[in-house]
C-alpha cells in the first residue's frame, strides 16, 4: 500500500470542487481499490451473473425462455403464490404489531434498560434467528412442546387435531412473525424517534386531542416510513430460508425450499437451470419491493423539502 | 391528564402481551432441554453438548470463521473506504452498490451461483470449512459498510490525513495510526455484527455441505431434540449478549462526540 502513495492534494487546489474533492487521481491511486473490487467481482457479481444468465440457458448452454415459462406453471407457480402470500401476511402482521411495540419503547426512557433489551433482542431475532428459531418453536408448540403438552393435559385441546400445521404454511406464518415483528422494531424506531415533542405540545396548545395529533401530525409523518418498512419486511420474509428449512424437511411449499430441492439433487433431466430461473424470479420480486420503496422515499424527500 | 393514563395503560398492555409472546418460546426451550425420563428434570441435554464431538468441531469451525470473516471484511473495506473518501470519490457509488447488493440477492439465490464457484475454490484451496470465509464476507458487507461509513463520516478524515502526510507519514501509517484508531468504535461494531451473523448462518453452509454450528444443530435435531434446543437457546442468548454489548459501544460513541 505504501508504494502506490501519491502526494496529497495541493493546499487550496482541487479540494475546492464539491463532490469530486480529490480531483483526478493518478492511475496508481486506483490500485488500492483493486483487492475489494476483485473480491466482490469474484464472490458476489460472478455468482449473481451466473444465476441471472443461467436462467436463460438450456442444458447445453443455448438460449431459452423455457425455464422462465416453467415459473408460471404447476408446483413452481404455486410455490411463488404461497411465498408471496406468506410474505405479505407476515409483513402486515409484523408491521402492525412491530409498530405498536416500537411506540411502546419509543415513549420510554431512551437510555433505559427496557429499550436496550428490546432493541438487542429484536436484533437477535430479526437478523440471526434462523435455525434456533425453528427449534424454539418445536420446544413451544411442537408435538411435545411446552404449550402443546399444557393444553393437552390441562384443557384437553389437541393442537394437532386438524393436521401437522406447524410444518405447513400456518406454522411458517406463526414462526415468521417472530422475526418480522422484531425487524419492524429495528427499522421503524428511528422514524418514531424523529417525532419531536414540540409538535405534540403545539397540537395540545392549539386545543388538539391525541386523535387530532395522530390524524394530522404523527400519522402523515409516519406513513411513508411505515410503508417502507412494510416493503422491507415483505422482502425479508420472501428471502428467508433457514427457519423454514429447519422446520419443513419434507415437501417444498415455498420458493426457497424449492431451490433447496434443485441444489440437493432432486433435478429432473433437462431442468438443470430451472433452479436459476427460480433464483431470478426471487431477485425480481425482491427488487420490485425494494424499488417501490426507493421511489416512495424519493417522493417523500420532495414533500419534506 | 386522561390521555396520559390511557397511554400508560396501552403501553403496559402492549409490552405485557408481546413480552409474553416473545419470552414464552425461551421458557419453553429451557423447559424442554431440561426434561429427564418419566417427567423428572435433568441436565443431560446440556452436559451432552460438550461430549458431542461433531458439535464441538462444528463450533470451532464457526468460531474460526467468524474471526476470519471479520478480519477479511476489515482488510478489504477499511482501506478501500478510507481511500475513496480521500482520493477516489469516483468509486463511491460503485462500492456502495456492491456492498448493498447482497440485500437484494437472497442468500438462497446467491448460493445457487456460488455452488459452481466453490467447486473451483475447493479444488484450489482444499475443502476446509474455512473457505466459507469468502461467502460470509460477502454476506457481512451491507452491515459492515453502513457501520464503517458512519464511522468515517463522523471524523474529519481529510484534515487528519493531510496533517499526518505533511508530517511525513506514509499512507500506510495514516491508515494504521490515524484512520483505524479514530474509527475503532465503528470497527468494533462492524466486527461484532460479523461475528453474530457468521455464528448464525445456515443457508450457505448447509447447501454447500460445510460443517458449521447451525448445520450441526439442525442435523442433531433429527436424533436428539433436547440437545439441539439447548444449543439453540445458547446461540440466541450469546447473540443477545453480543448485541446488548453493542448498544453500549454505540452509546460511548455518542458521549465522546458530545464531549468534543
Amino acid at each position: 500500500m505504501t508504494s502506490v502513495a501519491p502526494v496529497a492534494t495541493t493546499p487550496g487546489g482541487s479540494t475546492k470542487t464539491k463532490g469530486g474533492a480529490a480531483g483526478r487521481p493518478s492511475p496508481a491511486a486506483w490500485l488500492v481499490a483493486v483487492p475489494f473490487l476483485a473480491f466482490a467481482g469474484t464472490f458476489l457479481v460472478y455468482p449473481t451473473v451466473l444465476v441471472l444468465f443461467g436462467a436463460f440457458q438450456d442444458s447445453d448452454g443455448g438460449f431459452t425462455l423455457g425455464n422462465l415459462s416453467t415459473l408460471f406453471t404447476g408446483v413452481v407457480f404455486d410455490a411463488f403464490v404461497r411465498s408471496i402470500q406468506l410474505s405479505a401476511l407476515t409483513a402486515a402482521i409484523g408491521a402492525v404489531f412491530g409498530a405498536l411495540l416500537t411506540w411502546a419503547i419509543a415513549v420510554g426512557n431512551p437510555d433505559g434498560m427496557l429499550r436496550r433489551v428490546v432493541v438487542a433482542g429484536s436484533g437477535v431475532l430479526a437478523q440471526f434467528g434462523g435455525v434456533p428459531l425453528a427449534f424454539a418453536f418445536l420446544a413451544t408448540v411442537g408435538f411435545e412442546g411446552l404449550v402443546t403438552k399444557f393444553l393437552r393435559d390441562n384443557a384437553g385441546i389437541d393442537l394437532f387435531a386438524g393436521s401437522a400445521w406447524l410444518f405447513e404454511l400456518p406454522g411458517l406464518t406463526l414462526v415468521y412473525t417472530f422475526f418480522q415483528i422484531p425487524l419492524m422494531v429495528i427499522v421503524f424506531l428511528p422514524a418514531l424517534d424523529g417525532l419531536r415533542p414540540q409538535w405534540r405540545e403545539a397540537n395540545a396548545s392549539l386545543g388538539g386531542t391525541t386523535w387530532t395529533y395522530w390524524r394530522h401530525v404523527g400519522g402523515p409523518i409516519l406513513l411513508p416510513p411505515f410503508l417502507g418498512a412494510l416493503l422491507l419486511l415483505f422482502a425479508n420474509a420472501f428471502s428467508a430460508y433457514a427457519t423454514a428449512a429447519a422446520l419443513v424437511s419434507q415437501g417444498s411449499p415455498i420458493v426457497p425450499l424449492q431451490i433447496r430441492g434443485f441444489l440437493t439433487g432432486e433435478v429432473v433431466l433437462g431442468q438443470e437451470n430451472l433452479g436459476k430461473a427460480l433464483g431470478l424470479g426471487m431477485v425480481v420480486v425482491v427488487t420490485i419491493a425494494m424499488g417501490v420503496n426507493v421511489l416512495l422515499q424519493k417522493r417523500v424527500a420532495k414533500w419534506v423539502r | 391528564m386522561g390521555s396520559v393514563v390511557k397511554q400508560r395503560v396501552l403501553r403496559t398492555v402492549i409490552l405485557l402481551v408481546l413480552g409474553v409472546y416473545f419470552v414464552l418460546p425461551l421458557i419453553a426451550m429451557a423447559e424442554f432441554s431440561t426434561r429427564g425420563r418419566n417427567g423428572t428434570r435433568s441436565l443431560e441435554s446440556w452436559t451432552s453438548i460438550v461430549d458431542d464431538e461433531g458439535l464441538m468441531e462444528a463450533l470451532v469451525n464457526s468460531l474460526l470463521l467468524s474471526i476470519t470473516s471479520a478480519v477479511l471484511m476489515l482488510v478489504l473495506l477499511v482501506p478501500t473506504m478510507a481511500w475513496i473518501r480521500l482520493r477516489l470519490p469516483q468509486l463511491q457509488r460503485i462500492v456502495e452498490f456492491l456492498c448493498l447488493l447482497p440485500l437484494a440477492i437472497p442468500a438462497i439465490v446467491l448460493v445457487v451461483g456460488m455452488a459452481p464457484l466453490y467447486a473451483w475454490v475447493n479444488y484450489f484451496l482444499g475443502d476446509s470449512a474455512l473457505t466459507l470465509t469468502f461467502a460470509y464476507t460477502i454476506l457481512v458487507l451491507p452491515f459492515a459498510y453502513r457501520a464503517i461509513d458512519a464511522g468515517l463520516a463522523a471524523i474529519d478524515l481529510k484534515t487528519l490525513a493531510e496533517a499526518a502526510r505533511s508530517l511525513g507519514a506514509s499512507w500506510f501509517t495514516v491508515l494504521w495510526k490515524v484512520v483505524v484508531p479514530n474509527i475503532r468504535v465503528a470497527l468494533i461494531g462492524a466486527s461484532l455484527l460479523a461475528v453474530a451473523l457468521v455464528l448464525g448462518e445456515f443457508t450457505i453452509a448447509s447447501l454447500l455441505n460445510f460443517d458449521t454450528l447451525q448445520v450441526q444443530v439442525n442435523l442433531l435435531g433429527k436424533r436428539n431434540a433436547g440437545v439441539s434446543i439447548a444449543v439453540s437457546l445458547l446461540c440466541l442468548l450469546f447473540a443477545f449478549v453480543l448485541l446488548f454489548a453493542l448498544s453500549y459501544v454505540g452509546q460511548r460513541r455518542r458521549q465522546t462526540v458530545a464531549e468534543e
